[in-house]
């Protein structure tokens, strides 16, 4: 049976579709966005995570760990990242979860058996699962299996991408999944190879040939001050939205929530000075799409 | 602080402050008068009219009070927030007296006229001779072992058994009818065949002279208003008297014809009920949409009420209702319930006889009323079936979501289906709803008490002991085997469930004869006219007489058992991370100098309110332990045991007497409270906490409290409200008895953040996603803190 590596379950998910879902956030990711908040999900193999507040210095973990790796006396970060080949060992023994192993190997129906679990809930509500990341794209064959599964059991999907991958393999998802969450970062290359890594024309080529192959997208525009925030960029995004004939779109606020992540997977964070946008601001962004007949919601 | 003054009106926000800000008393007319009573009936009557009369000279003379600007009128005490004693159940030290006064939390002043007077008039002639007496003498050493243990809790040792709510004749009816009815039956009795012939006819006098008593009592207010009119100058307060007076006159007498009439007729019985003893969960109008609906109806086709009228009454009502705090409560009674608030839960929404939707336009009214009021008491919550209105329930929530905690939630079907399950007729139970905290009843037709907390984690430490409570070292259960020597977890499992039956026959045994003496020595002749079919039975309240009589015997502390249990089945068993030696030495020690241990039972033990069936299954095993234990048993009334799983403020006082325990708590803190999840250890959301909670057979119980706490943020907008309904749609679906919701503001969160580990479960809203709170790192959560403070301007 097909596995993949999952970072993630959240159940009572509100804000990735409709009604109550769960998302499944399946680890990988291609780009690499300065604002991430989610840097835990980018490389696809699990990787051991530490958070300091959790941890009582009991040393259970420093005896366990076979490669020496972890030492109490450093700063921020008792886990050497030279030395630790992401076993997991120690997070196994850590008594107050200081110490986490992100990522887990997992087959499509132990995925499904939590996918299950909530059923009543989306049948209440007309919601269901959302297949997030990272990038799920990065999981094609898991995610294509996940999807089928979901088809089967009569189970609302939703994928939430990045939009970066062969159209090939988009087409292939395309035709098992209820709704997309689309994502545009910038709508100029250079700048949208600087911030995210990847150039943004496979992302644009693959959004205007899913327009014509599948009748449900959102778009979702990540709003990151002095990024991608100026009137220019935000009037072009919407132009290309509203010439596809797309219509509904989230505009999603930065938040420094992703901060404290990269000091607890040990990376540096490119842009902590960065200030969230403020109410008004993201009211201002949504006038002027709005202007472009785009049916605009703050938040997700 | 909330500075704004709260109600729809001037007389209204007067009112309700009045009510706020006097502080609590004791009165000591009530025991003087029953005394005087008792002085002069006693031997040389039956004890039903002993009990009549003594209610009879109470109606007579206590004070009359009608505070100014009210419209409906009548307290319990002299005054709004004047709580009388009963002597009768419980006599009150001089120490008992001082402790009221000086305790910080629900104390109540003590003015020296009443110390006095308690000295020289009340303990004079009841000390030792209240039922209170009677009930700790007649108890075996065995019984006295466990309730001094903390294995279960005594209800009926400081006050009456009542828990009962009122139905639509003390609304359709007046006094008059009842004594018709009564005296039918009195012509009736055969004194040559039916050997209870004197019993009944003792019974169905005393019965006959509280329906005198209550009209007097009213007669008394209607007199009291005239007198008011002649000093009353403002002549639009002269005409409210008036009315008042001509109310008064009317009812309870004969039928209400109308709204005000209807909700002061009401009143008068709550007044009664409350004043012939100190009845648990006070009294209830309960279906009160459903009572009033007609009189609304009408009174509006008439032209004779309009809306804000109606509701300018209903304000008044509620005030009524938070005039009167819970009678003072001592010892093991007031840690099981520390509270003012006697229990009062009004009940909107739910199924009309037919089987139809009941909600309606008083319904909607109740909600703004609430809203507006904010009151402690009376309680209310939402009758929820299949049938109501998305609509309504979006209205109720829009009140839930100011965070106070009302209304609860319930699921009028699966209360429904409990009262079908224990026998009751499809009518009764949809006449039925839910009175207290949480429990079930066939409201006007039902005497269904609670009886008592039981303990059950307490049962485990015992269990891990061999029969041994380990804080007084008392050998007070069975020797059931070292725990040591167990080869498997089922071996535990066994022994828990002996020591859970041994247990719950000694409290049965107690109640039985707690039962008998209240059937002989403490009638209720006044609650037994307004209770079906105590005329027609001719047979007391307290003895038998309704139409459906349940005990309930309260579980306490699934969540703290389960995750307990799930550790030793986890990590002794198991995994064998732990020997059971060490696991119970590091208990004894209470994890001193073993935080690591400690952590690792918290942190790595499958736990109860996460979905995950290898704790759930624990959970619906000790479940079914507890209702084989219970469920069937035979009452001395003729009624049965059922189980339900509330706790009021007891998993606090039974947390305080027990060590620590497997699940990591540390000794002495306070267990799980309903059937809720240990606070903080549901960490997978409020759909698993939901999924967990419905393995139970909620529809074996006779009610289930369920909490959950979400941010403001969460319910802000319309989305929120309607993911809300779903949810609880969900749960219901699911045969779930009620779920509350508690939603925290800036305060809670700042609490959250010193002192993490109990809020764990706490949900809010970060960016484009939900999270827990304590996931969140220091600066995101002071943010956080920041926009809930500015909203909770």
């Amino acid at each position: 049976m097909e596995k993949g590596i999952v970072f993630n379950i959240q159940k009572y998910s509100l804000h990735d579709g409709p009604g109550i879902r769960t998302t499944i956030f399946l680890k990988g990711c291609p780009l690499n966005c300065w604002w991430c908040h989610n840097p835990e999900s980018k490389r696809l193999e699990k990787q051991v995570i530490f958070t300091k507040k959790r941890c009582i210095g009991c040393a259970t973990c420093v005896s366990k760990c076979q490669e020496y790796a972890i030492d109490l006396i450093k700063e921020n970060n008792i886990i050497d990242k030279e030395k630790c080949n992401d076993c997991g060992i120690c997070t196994e023994v850590c008594p107050t979860n200081a110490i986490e192993l992100i990522g887990k190997e997992m087959t499509v129906s132990e995925v499904m058996k939590e996918i299950e679990k909530d059923r009543v809930f989306y049948e209440e509500s007309k919601g269901g699962v959302t297949f997030s990341g990272g990038e799920p794209l990065m999981q094609d064959k898991f995610l294509y299996e996940l999807l089928k599964e979901c088809k089967e059991k009569k189970i609302h999907t939703t994928v939430d991408t990045s939009g970066f991958a062969s159209w090939s393999t988009l087409e292939k998802i395309s035709k098992l999944t209820d709704l997309f969450l689309y994502d545009i970062k910038h709508m100029e290359e250079e700048k949208h190879l600087r911030f995210t890594g990847v150039s943004n024309i496979p992302i644009f080529k693959n959004l205007e040939k899913l327009v014509s192959a599948h009748p449900n997208i959102h778009i979702r525009m990540p709003i990151i001050p002095r990024m991608n925030d100026d009137e220019n960029n935000i009037l072009a995004t919407g132009e290309f939205i509203s010439s596809l004939g797309l219509n509904k779109v989230n505009i999603l606020p930065y938040h420094c929530v992703g901060v404290d992540k990269y000091k607890r997977i040990g990376e540096i964070y490119k842009i902590p000075e960065i200030l969230e946008p403020a109410h008004e601001e993201m009211e201002a962004i949504k006038k002027n799409l709005n202007l472009l007949k785009l049916n605009v919601i703050i938040g997700g | 602080m909330e500075i704004k003054l709260r109600g729809m009106n001037k007389r209204v926000q007067k009112l309700r402050q009045q009510s706020e800000i006097t502080y609590p008393s004791i009165s000591i007319e009530r025991a003087v008068l029953v005394t005087e009573a008792y002085e002069k009936y006693r031997d040389k009557v039956s004890i039903p009219v002993l009990r009549a009369l003594t209610f009879k000279h109470l109606m007579e003379n206590k004070t009359i009070c009608i505070n100014d600007e009210e419209l409906i009128v009548g307290e319990r005490g002299e005054g709004p927030q004047s709580a009388p004693t009963y002597p009768e159940l419980c006599c009150h030290t001089l120490e008992d007296l001082k402790i009221m006064n000086d305790r910080k939390k629900i104390s109540f002043f003590v003015s020296e006229e009443v110390r006095e007077t308690q000295e020289e008039k009340i303990i004079s002639y009841w000390q030792g001779k209240s039922m209170r007496n009677l009930i700790f003498n007649a108890m075996e050493q065995e019984w006295k072992d466990c309730y001094e243990a903390g294995i279960f809790t005594e209800f009926m040792e400081q006050r009456a058994p009542g828990h009962t709510v009122g139905d639509n004749k003390i609304f359709e009816k007046g006094f008059f009818d009842f004594k018709r009815e009564i005296e039918e039956q009195l012509q009736s009795l055969d004194y040559y065949n039916d050997p209870e012939a004197y019993e009944k006819q003792e019974e169905l006098k005393a019965m006959n002279i509280c329906a005198d008593a209550i009209v007097i009592f009213a007669k008394r207010h209607a007199e009291e208003a005239k007198s008011l009119v002649e000093k009353e100058e403002n002549p639009q307060r002269k005409k409210e008297l008036e009315k008042i007076a001509e109310t008064c006159y009317h009812i309870p007498e004969n039928p209400p014809r109308n709204f005000a009439e209807a909700l002061q007729s009401y009143w008068f019985v709550h007044l009664g009920v409350i004043t012939e003893l100190n009845t648990w969960d006070a009294f209830c109008p309960g279906r009160l949409d459903q009572h009033l609906y007609p009189f609304y109806k009408k009174d509006i086709e008439e032209g004779t009420l309009t809306y804000e009228e109606a509701k300018e009454l209903l304000q008044c009502f509620w005030v009524k209702f938070n005039n009167q705090p819970a009678p003072p409560k001592v010892g093991i009674t007031l840690k099981e319930s520390g509270t003012y608030t006697d229990f009062a839960n009004i009940n909107i929404g739910g199924l009309r006889i037919d089987g139809s939707d009941g909600v309606n336009e008083v319904s909607y009214m109740l909600l703004e009323v609430i809203d507006e009021m904010k009151l402690l008491q009376p309680s209310s919550n939402i009758q929820v079936s299949k049938k109501s209105p998305d609509y309504f329930i979006k209205k109720a929530e829009e009140v839930i979501r100011k965070g106070w905690g009302q209304p609860s939630v319930f699921n009028a079907d699966a209360v429904i289906e409990e009262l079908l399950r224990q026998g009751k007729s499809i009518e009764d139970a949809r006449c039925g709803g839910t009175s207290g905290c949480v429990e079930a009843g066939a409201f006007g037709k039902e005497s269904f008490i609670l009886t008592g907390y039981f303990n059950l984690t307490k049962v485990l430490e015992i269990t891990l002991n061999n029969g041994v409570d380990p804080i007084s070292g008392k050998k007070i259960g069975l020797e059931t085997g070292a725990a040591e020597n167990f080869q498997s977890f089922n071996e535990l499992m066994e022994a828990f469930r002996r020591q859970l039956h041994y247990f719950i026959d000694i409290k049965i045994r107690g109640n039985n004869i707690i039962e008998k003496l209240y059937a002989n020595y403490m009638p209720s002749p006044f609650l037994s006219i307004i209770i079906s079919d105590c005329i027609k039975n001719a047979r007391d309240y307290n003895a038998g007489g309704t139409r459906y009589n349940t005990n309930y015997i309260q579980g306490v502390g699934i969540g703290s058992i389960t995750d307990s249990l799930s550790a030793i089945q986890y990590h002794v068993f198991d995994k064998q991370t732990l020997s059971m030696k060490d696991l119970l030495e590091i208990l004894k020690e209470n994890f001193q100098g073993k935080e690591n241990i400690r952590q690792l039972l918290l942190n790595k033990t499958p736990r109860y309110g996460n979905d995950d069936d290898y704790a759930d299954d624990i959970m619906v095993r000790i479940f079914n332990s507890f209702y084989e234990a219970v469920n069937g048993r035979r009452s001395m009334r003729g009624g049965t045991y059922r189980i339900n799983m509330l706790p009021t403020t007891c998993h606090v006082y039974f947390g305080s007497v027990i060590g620590a325990t497997p699940d990591g708590r540390r000794a002495g803190l306070p267990l799980s409270e309903g059937i809720s999840p240990v606070q903080g250890t549901d960490r997978k959301g409020p759909t698993a906490v939901i999924k967990s909670a419905a393995k139970m057979d909620h529809l074996k119980t006779g009610g289930t409290l369920l909490n959950q706490k979400f941010t403001p943020q969460l319910l802000e907008d319309e989305k929120g409200l309607d993911n809300l309904m779903y949810l609880i749609r969900a749960y219901f679906k699911l045969d779930g008895h009620h779920i509350q919701f508690n939603i925290a503001d800036a305060n809670t969160l700042k609490k959250a953040q010193k002192n993490p580990e109990a809020y764990e479960g706490l949900i809010v809203r970060v960016a484009g996603y939900s999270d827990y709170f304590n996931n969140l790192d220091k600066g995101l959560q002071d943010e956080i803190i920041a926009r809930t403070e500015h909203e909770s301007f």
